[in-house]
């Protein structure tokens, strides 16, 4: 008979950049000068596209949009570390993840436009399509990530998740599995807080979200969710963790979303200014800057010249967006199956005769 | 009030009648609901008996089910009728079984309000009528209103029962329409379809946001149309369907949900099994495609319309 501690857990906590833009030298991941501009300007890329999605959506030019505000660095650190042919399994809110994964701004528009096409990724690059039923796709990037040992391919899949998503069934059978099978999958969880209107608190008796992963068996790790080097640092270590037949990392990016839920949402019902206003000092952009600034690699002409690029790219692919032509009706009905059925090429012809007769 | 309200309304109703009655879903405490059906509850009635949930539709069906079991009567709301597959698991193997499974030991109340239906420009899995999936599922009873008055009456109807329900909200009614409600409690009987117009030429049966979408079509045909809204889609009212197109001897089913397999097919077998001698004309169905409900820039070709509707309505006078 006995009774003792079986077990007790420790979890790790990096910050490489502080709120004030100083760094860890010690922790500074391996990054050239160049690289450090190219995450910045890709934040900023983000920032921009976001404000012009939102504009676009108040106009009534795309629909429902999910604003990414306060999550930059999140999602391009965790991108920064990937491959193109790596698999990322995005959820709604990861525009800047997909713009620093190539996906052009002009098919976000058109996703969030009401159009499937927006959903084609670049040729080479493995985004698979937004999945809107939270917690569902981490299932898939745990089998992307079975896959890729049975095909002897090294390829680390990456599966998106927001705090809210971690209570679902699908998600913590999505980690035992990665568990079980030692998948090189990456959980990049974005704990930014809320789950429309409810808090961390009310989601989980757990203090953090990373522990969880300890349960299944396999690493877990908070970083900094607004700091882009922590993040670009530890999803780099999952990568080559998963590259070497490591098994999965679970990376908790403890972040705040600064914005409505979605343009549908009015976060004032449910939380207050102040909170919001102690996390917009927290900005993972401006700390991005500060710390460039720090190094003399950066300065206001060249802020002024990546806006300026910014808002060129953002604005080309506005005009893209609206210069596309809606799909015609068959659009609906072509990508059922691989060779439609007779049944449904009745349905299509029937609707064409009624629409086009007048 | 509007339709949403007219729900809101009936959930205080049979909260404030009975204290067994609780509300739990994603989002219904201090934000109301992401439509504002559950709006005030939290203040009224406090955390005990409206419970934000953590995210997890499987998690509030099957907690629902244990609480109705242990004798509460939980109205759970599931964000968006799309999320209501998370809890399918829970929804046909237990929540519809357990009074027959005990062979009446136990019931099983859980009576689910959930919003469904397009026309709403929504992301995707926010637009879709698969009411026949529950249809199809025995023990469960299935109420989709059309109107404010309808949907408060039903709702308490529901709720005052001892089966489980899917009951299913068109959001694109849920702000369309307002009409006169009483504040105090009333109910309508489920399994009793409503004559909205009577007519003699052909009987237009629909129901949720089709049934609107019928009526508007009407305004636009001299067709002396009845039209009937089912309001409870199980148990159907069979006996008002029957009698309608032995009268009229033709029959159009408008549903938004895709053809195959919808309840318009089985509307069609029970006029064929009653009525089949009294048709002057094919039943037939104007309906949703055998597609993906498509995000909103192609809803319009998606949904079926009014001209869709009038354009069946005179191939089966004229045929
Ligand atoms: C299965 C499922 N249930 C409910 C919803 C509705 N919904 C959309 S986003 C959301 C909250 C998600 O919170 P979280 O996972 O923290 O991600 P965040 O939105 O904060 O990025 C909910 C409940 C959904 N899309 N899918
Ligand atoms: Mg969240």
């Amino acid at each position: 008979m006995a009774s003792k501690v079986l077990k007790t857990f420790t979890l790790k906590y990096l910050q490489v950049l502080d709120e004030n833009g100083k760094c860890d030298a010690r922790l500074m991941p391996k990054l050239s000068p160049r690289q450090l501009v190219e995450l910045y300007g890709l934040m900023v890329l983000a920032r921009r596209f976001d404000e012009k999605a939102l504009s676009l959506q108040r106009q009534g030019r795309i629909g429902t949009y999910a604003s990414v505000l306060g999550q930059e660095a999140a999602q391009v650190g965790a991108a920064f570390a990937l491959r193109g042919s790596d698999w990322v399994f995005p959820t709604y809110r990861e525009s800047a993840l997909l713009i620093a994964r190539n996906q052009p701004m002009a098919r976000l528009l058109q996703y969030f436009g009401g159009d499937e096409r927006g959903s084609i990724p670049p040729k080479g690059v493995n985004n698979f399509p937004i999945a809107i039923p939270v917690g569902t796709q981490g299932l898939h990037a745990v089998g992307a990530a079975i896959a890729a040992t049975i095909q002897k391919k090294k390829t680390v899949a990456v599966g998106c998740l927001g705090d809210g998503a971690s209570s679902e069934g699908d998600m913590n059978e999505a980690f035992n599995f990665a568990g079980v099978f030692k998948a090189p999958v990456i959980f990049l969880c974005q704990n930014n807080q809320w789950a429309i209107s409810v808090p961390i608190k009310q989601q989980t008796a757990a203090e953090t979200i990373a522990q969880k992963a300890i349960a299944f068996g396999f690493e877990g790790i908070r970083v900094d969710g607004n700091d882009v080097l922590a993040v670009y640092s530890a999803t780099a270590a999952a990568v080559k963790k998963a590259y070497t037949g490591k098994g999965p990392t679970l990376i908790e990016c403890y972040t705040y979303r600064l914005n409505n839920h979605t343009t549908s949402d009015d976060a004032s019902k449910y939380r207050s200014e102040a909170e919001v206003a102690a996390w917009k000092k927290k900005d993972p952009v401006a700390r991005m800057r500060k710390f460039l600034e720090g190094k003399k690699i950066w300065n206001m002409k060249k802020e002024e010249e990546l806006l300026a690029k910014a808002d060129r790219q953002v604005s080309a692919a506005a005009a893209e967006y609206e210069a596309t032509p809606k799909a015609d009706a068959g659009d609906i009905f072509r990508y059922q199956y691989e060779e439609m059925p007779g049944f449904l090429r009745q349905q299509m012809d029937d609707y064409k005769k009624l629409t086009e007769g007048n | 009030m509007n339709l949403v309200q007219a729900v809101n309304s009936g959930l205080k109703c049979a909260m404030a009648d009975d204290e067994k009655v609780v509300v739990l879903g994603e989002d219904v405490g201090l934000d109301g609901g992401v439509f504002r059906a559950c709006e005030g509850l939290l203040k009224q009635f406090g955390p005990k008996r409206v419970m934000d949930t953590p995210l997890a539709e499987s998690g509030i069906i099957g907690v629902s089910a244990g609480m109705a079991v242990a004798g509460l009567k939980p109205v759970p709301e599931i964000q968006f009728s799309g999320f209501l597959y998370m809890a399918l698991g829970q929804l046909i193997n237990h929540v519809s079984r357990i009074r027959n499974r005990s062979r009446g030991a136990f019931t099983c109340p859980v009576i689910i309000r959930t919003p469904y239906g397009g026309g709403i420009r929504a992301l995707e899995h926010h637009s879709e009528s698969m009411e026949a999936i529950y249809v199809h599922t025995p023990g469960l009873k299935v109420v989709i209103p059309s109107s404010p008055y309808d949907a408060k009456g039903l709702l308490i109807s529901a709720i005052n029962g001892n089966d489980p329900v899917v009951f299913m909200e068109p959001s694109r009614l849920y702000r369309a329409i307002r009409e006169e409600v009483p504040d105090g409690s009333y109910t309508i009987p489920l399994g009793k379809a409503k004559v909205v117009k009577e007519g003699n030429a052909v009987t237009v049966i629909s129901w949720g946001s089709m049934l609107q979408q019928a009526k508007l079509a009407l305004k636009h045909t001299d067709v002396d149309v009845e039209l009937i809204d089912l309001r409870t889609l199980k148990p159907l009212d069979v006996e008002a369907i029957i009698s309608s197109v032995k009268k009229t001897g033709r029959c159009i089913i408008v549903q938004e949900a895709p053809r195959t397999g919808g309840l318009a097919s089985e509307i069609i077998a029970l006029i064929n099994e009653q009525a089949l001698l009294s048709l002057k004309a094919p039943v037939s169905r104007v309906a949703g495609f055998d597609t993906a409900f498509p995000l909103y820039k192609l809803e319009d070709y998606y949904l079926p319309g009014t001209e869709r509707i009038i354009n069946a309505i005179e191939a089966t006078v004229n045929y």
